[in-house]
């Protein structure tokens, strides 16, 4: 842990895990635009609300995932920082602002985040966990359908987090493979599945937030 | 060519440094831009002030001595090169030039544009070599055969010339593309394969110690390293490095 | 000058015996240190380039406590690391017939019977080892598609014996060398001591025991005291202001023992590379090499006609644009046997000539052409025929000999396209001969001991290998021999006396002396506060090196460059200003003392020069040509080391000459038709 490649191994494979995690939302979230009057997207989210396996063991691990590649970006970026005590007056080197503002993005992602959890997943705890109401195995849509639509403000903050999240996925999918050593840098096809994922990931959120903004 | 210098000036390690404007008046394009500061040394002792210090010795791009940070890019704006190669012909009359040193916390600052870049020799101390003795008495050199692109390769590795551009390129001024090109030109020699584990740690290690940043695979490095040396081989350290700690 | 007549007053130690048997048997009866002893044993080191850094090296190997001193930020950047085209050894391992004997011939001849023999074999015999030892630290040298090592040929050898990487040669052996440094370094064997320069010798009873160095960072002068010293600064060639030498390459270090006892052998033997950059202006710093390999495929001309002379002068035709017929190939015209690959001194001279008689091909009327035309079509279709491409098509042809040119000089083409902003792969480069290397330097006797016991010298610092002429690759060959596989056995010899001596004090009135020497030389130098700045006396000193005593010599310009030297050396203690303290970072103080021996040194040089008289490798003296204007050497009067002995401060130094006796080779006039 204190060397600084472990460091950065650990950063990567948080990061890989999320992604992993993303796409997997992505999916089921997609399943929001099927015209079944939400069937579908309720039914998965049903079973990842109340799965045992799900709730109980794959829930904190990602919710240390997440804690952990934050936590890990900040001590990163502090050491990082601290690496150079004199700042350049001018400084301009040819890499790609995204690559180099990671930070940036990573922190409208954590403010997404609270925005996100204090929509959806602070209510959903206090349904199921403090008030301990009955499930609804049909309710997810319908919550889903309350929040975006006509909710301009929360729908365009959503979307801009969704491009700020694209950007740093774009960055952090080929970085983190580069750092666990698996494929060369400048890898083509490294690159291109970096723009894919990170396109899609981003349009696809934002395409669902804007769908069910304009429907109800 | 006529040209306005901001040029970083500070007399010691200590002393808080700052900004100095010199206009410079008649270069011509043909000047190396260390022929150029010289020419602007000479005017300033001319006129009894304390020249500007920088590093430079063998100006032909090889040694790694000369350093500056040029409009914002190590070794200036010209792609590959060394800023003693580097021509007064990639600028114009007129132009408004940044000159500043390398900076990290681990170069300090000696003075003007010199920086103490000692880290890097006790980075190669900590394991930059194959711990053979130097008594002449190992195997004829034609006897392990390396297969070419794997001699190519460590020597594209080995020609990094130790300068800390990379450094000073990097947005968290680490070295590990240094550190990596050692490593990688080991990694590809059979001679290297013997100590590879040990040299690896040992280096990160050292590496850690100095203060330098860690990578976040800006590419910063790659592009300015006058050398051309590739992010490759920060992705062969690291895969290096996780080897010897996993296996 | 007279020369003395007096016996040579110190034993070259040269063994006896067959030629082959003298370093084995040397090696085998001098005297050793136990390794128990050696721990007790200090030995200084100055300098770090190949030979300073694999001496310190293996010194501390051996077991021996190394101080190494460089001025440089890091005793990688030697200028050791600029050698470009690669390191000569006698591996035969392409089977052309290449042997000990061969080499040590060639070097010999090269070096127009001007050194010392028995070394030279001994050169040759270890030379095989170096590449050994440099593939087992992991020195990538450029291969062959089998994996093994491959080789290419160099200036006046008709056999390929040097191998390479790329045109990084120097760096990459010097990496090597600095790397097993490091490992010292790592085991607390070798303190390093990077931005000090050695400002004095310390000799305590006729011994050297020590140096007075300054740190360059701090200004803080200091003493170091030592067993032994070995010097291994490198070469002098900056004493011409333009050369291809470092900026920072100095005589400093040879020239303070050298005035502590030491002499100075055959100063006036340099080198001038014939492929070099040429001059662009008057704010040139410094020169920039390419290396001699070019020379195996490319080719040198000039116009045949000075009419076509005259319109590329004024860029109203392009040398594209000259016929076959209307090129002069002048090496292959005058030497059809080696043509373009003739040894550096008559490529030189050959250049010169040509620009003397008005042929140059700039403004300046400075420069000969440097051609791959014919290489890259002859690679090309070589690369056509073997791949099974269209062998009529010009196109294809051109660029697939370019790609072939690209692997392997590719650095150099991206070099000088750099400095010149023209492509040489479209057009043919541009270049002249410069200042490259020394090969005089101090007086060593077989165990590479200076006329002082216990101060050695290694490498470019040394006189002893290379006679008149060095040849082509041959300079790291010495520096790793020396530092790797001579100095480590024959310091023992010396230290075996000396195991008693225990540690050595430096607060003595020796030490003090030397101190005080070098505070008054700092005081005095930083004395005025207006002036002319360094560089104006070393330009002013350069120019007259180079004018008078360069590429061709006579006995009128040397007398006058003597006198000349004088002046502008009085003029520089009065008149030079020095910005600054003593006491922190000062570039200015520390180029400074250097120009201040290079002006000194200048001197003795051209009065070396003067005293020679005859031509031979580097050293032209007009008055001594044949009538082809080719080098006419004085076997009967000259086969001697022109020794220089320090006798104080503006007077004549003593002269001794070593002779040269040659045993297993008959002395012939050089000839490279």
């Amino acid at each position: 842990m204190q060397s600084s490649i472990v460091k950065k191994v650990l950063m990567a494979l948080s990061g890989i895990f999320l992604m992993f995690f993303l796409l997997q939302h992505l999916t089921i979230n997609l399943t929001s635009l099927i015209p079944d009057d939400g069937k579908t997207f309720n039914a998965i989210s049903h079973f990842m609300g109340y799965n045992p396996i799900v709730q109980f063991i794959l829930q904190p691990i990602l919710i240390f995932g997440v804690c952990f590649h934050f936590i890990m970006g900040f001590i990163l970026e502090y050491q990082n920082r601290k690496a150079r005590n004199k700042k350049y007056i001018y400084h301009k080197t040819n890499s790609s602002w995204i690559s180099k503002n990671m930070i940036i993005t990573g922190l409208v992602i954590l403010a997404f985040l609270a925005l996100h959890f204090y929509d959806f997943w602070i209510p959903e705890m206090e349904y199921k966990y403090i008030n301990y109401e009955v499930s609804d195995p049909t309710k997810y849509f319908h919550e889903l359908k309350e929040k975006f639509y006509g909710a301009t403000y929360r729908t365009a903050i959503y979307c801009i987090s969704f491009i700020l999240l694209g950007m740093h996925l774009n960055h952090g999918l080929s970085s983190s493979f580069q750092s666990i050593g698996v494929t060369k840098s400048r890898d083509k096809l490294l690159r291109a599945v970096a723009y894919i994922y990170s396109f899609g990931i981003s349009l696809g959120f934002i395409a669902i937030a804007i769908f069910h903004y304009f429907t109800h | 060519m006529d040209l306005l210098l901001k040029i970083w000036r500070q007399k010691n390690k200590t002393e808080k440094g700052g900004v100095q404007n010199y206009r410079i008046k008649n270069i011509e394009p043909d000047m190396s831009f260390l022929e150029m500061l010289d020419v602007l040394n000479q005017q300033l002792i001319n006129e009894g002030d304390d020249p500007i210090a920088f590093d430079h010795d063998c100006r032909e791009g090889i040694c790694g001595s000369c350093s500056l940070v040029i409009n914002g890019a190590p070794h200036g704006p010209d792609k590959g090169t060394t800023t003693c190669q580097l021509h007064m012909r990639k600028f114009k009359s007129g132009d408004t030039i940044y000159i500043e040193p390398f900076r990290s916390s681990s170069f300090p600052v000696i003075k003007d544009l010199v920086v103490d870049r000692s880290a890097f020799d006790r980075i190669q101390q900590a394991g930059g070599y194959v711990s053979i003795n130097t008594s002449g008495n190992t195997v004829d050199a034609n006897a392990t055969p390396i297969p070419k692109p794997d001699a190519d390769e460590a020597f594209k590795s080995a020609a990094c010339i130790g300068c800390g551009a990379c450094v000073a390129a990097c947005k968290n001024s680490s070295a590990m593309l240094f550190v990596g090109a050692k490593v990688s030109q080991y990694a590809h020699l059979p001679q290297g394969k013997v100590e590879r584990n040990e040299r690896v740690i040992n280096m990160v290690d050292q590496m850690d110690k100095e203060g330098f940043g860690s990578c976040t695979n800006t590419g910063a490095c790659e592009a300015h390293c006058p050398k051309d040396i590739s992010l490759d081989n920060i992705v062969r350290l690291n895969q290096e490095y996780l080897k010897s700690k996993i296996l | 000058m007279k020369p003395n007549d007096k016996k040579f007053p110190i034993p070259s130690k040269v063994p006896d015996g067959d030629i082959q048997n003298k370093w084995k048997k040397h090696k085998g009866t001098i005297k050793l240190v136990s390794p128990a002893n050696k721990r007790n044993i200090d030995i200084i080191v100055v300098g770090t380039g190949l030979a300073g850094a694999s001496a310190s090296a293996t010194l501390a190997e051996l077991g021996y406590n190394v101080k190494a001193f460089c001025f440089q930020d890091s005793p990688r950047r030697a200028h050791s690391i600029a050698a470009q085209g690669g390191i000569n050894a006698a591996k035969n391992y392409q089977g052309d017939g290449d042997s000990n004997y061969r080499l040590f011939y060639d070097t010999i001849k090269g070096g127009d019977y001007r050194s010392r023999e028995a070394n030279v074999y001994r050169l040759a015999e270890v030379s095989a080892n170096i590449i050994d030892q440099c593939v087992a630290q992991g020195v990538p040298f450029a291969r062959d598609y089998g994996g093994l090592l491959d080789n290419r040929s160099f200036g006046g050898v008709l056999v390929s014996r040097t191998f390479y990487a790329k045109g990084q040669t120097g760096q990459q052996l010097l990496l090597g060398a600095y790397s097993a440094l490091n490992r010292q370094i790592n085991r607390g064997k070798v303190k390093m001591y990077s931005r000090h320069e050695m400002m004095e010798l310390v000799v305590v009873e006729n011994k050297a025991r020590g140096i007075i160095t300054r740190n360059l960072v701090n200004g803080e002068i200091e003493r170091h005291g030592a067993h032994a010293v070995v010097i291994a600064s490198g070469g002098y060639g900056n004493v011409f202001y333009l050369s291809t030498n470092a900026m920072g390459s100095n005589v400093t270090a040879n020239w303070k023992i050298y005035k502590k006892g030491a002499f100075f052998a055959n100063p006036c033997f340099t080198q001038i590379h014939p492929t070099c950059i040429p001059v662009s202006g008057e704010h040139q710093s410094k020169l920039t090499l390419m290396s001699e390999s070019l020379r195996n495929d490319g080719r040198i001309w000039v116009p045949k006609h000075k009419k076509d002379v005259e319109k590329i002068r004024k860029k109203e035709l392009k040398p594209t644009e000259i016929a076959e017929q209307d090129r002069d190939y002048y090496l292959e015209r005058r030497y059809p046997a080696f043509g373009n690959l003739v040894p550096r001194d008559v490529a030189s001279r050959a250049a010169k000539e040509r620009c003397d008689a008005g042929y140059g091909v700039n403004q300046t009327g400075q420069a000969v052409y440097l051609d791959f035309t014919s290489a890259i079509y002859r690679y090309g279709k070589e690369k056509a025929i073997s791949t099974g491409q269209d062998t009529k098509n010009n196109e294809l042809i051109k660029k697939l000999g370019k790609e072939v040119i690209r692997a392997k000089y590719g650095n150099l083409f991206q070099m000088y396209e750099k400095i010149v902003d023209e492509n040489p792969y479209e057009t043919p480069m541009q270049i002249f001969p410069a200042v490259h290397y020394t090969m005089g330097g101090v007086w060593v006797d077989y165990n590479l001991m200076t006329a002082i016991p216990g101060c050695f010298a290694v490498g470019e610092a040394n006189f002893s290998d290379h006679g008149a002429n060095r040849l082509g690759a041959s300079a790291l060959m010495q520096g790793l021999a020396d530092g790797y596989f001579v100095l480590p056995y024959t310091i023992g010899d010396y230290l075996a006396d000396d195991i008693k001596t225990g540690q050595i004090d430096t607060n003595t009135k020796d030490f003090e002396e030397a101190e005080n020497k070098v505070r008054e030389f700092i005081s005095n130098i930083l004395s005025n506060d207006s002036g002319n700045s360094v560089d104006y006396y070393h330009k002013k000193l350069g120019k007259i090196m180079w004018n008078k005593c360069g590429m061709s010599r006579n006995e009128k310009d040397l007398k006058r460059a003597i006198e000349e030297i004088k002046n502008l050396r009085k003029d520089f203690y009065k008149n030079v200003f020095v910005p600054g303290k003593p006491n922190n970072y000062n570039e200015e103080l520390a180029k400074a003392g250097r120009v201040a021996d290079f002006l000194e040194l200048g001197e003795l040089f051209a009065i070396d020069a003067l005293e020679r008289q005859e031509s031979c490798g580097g050293h032209f003296r007009e008055e001594h040509q044949t009538p082809e204007g080719e080098a006419l050497r004085n076997d009967n009067e000259y086969t001697f080391v022109s020794c220089w002995e320090f006798q104080g401060k503006d007077k004549k130094p003593l002269l001794h000459k070593e002779e040269l006796i040659f045993d297993s080779i008959e002395l012939k006039s050089r000839s490279y038709k």
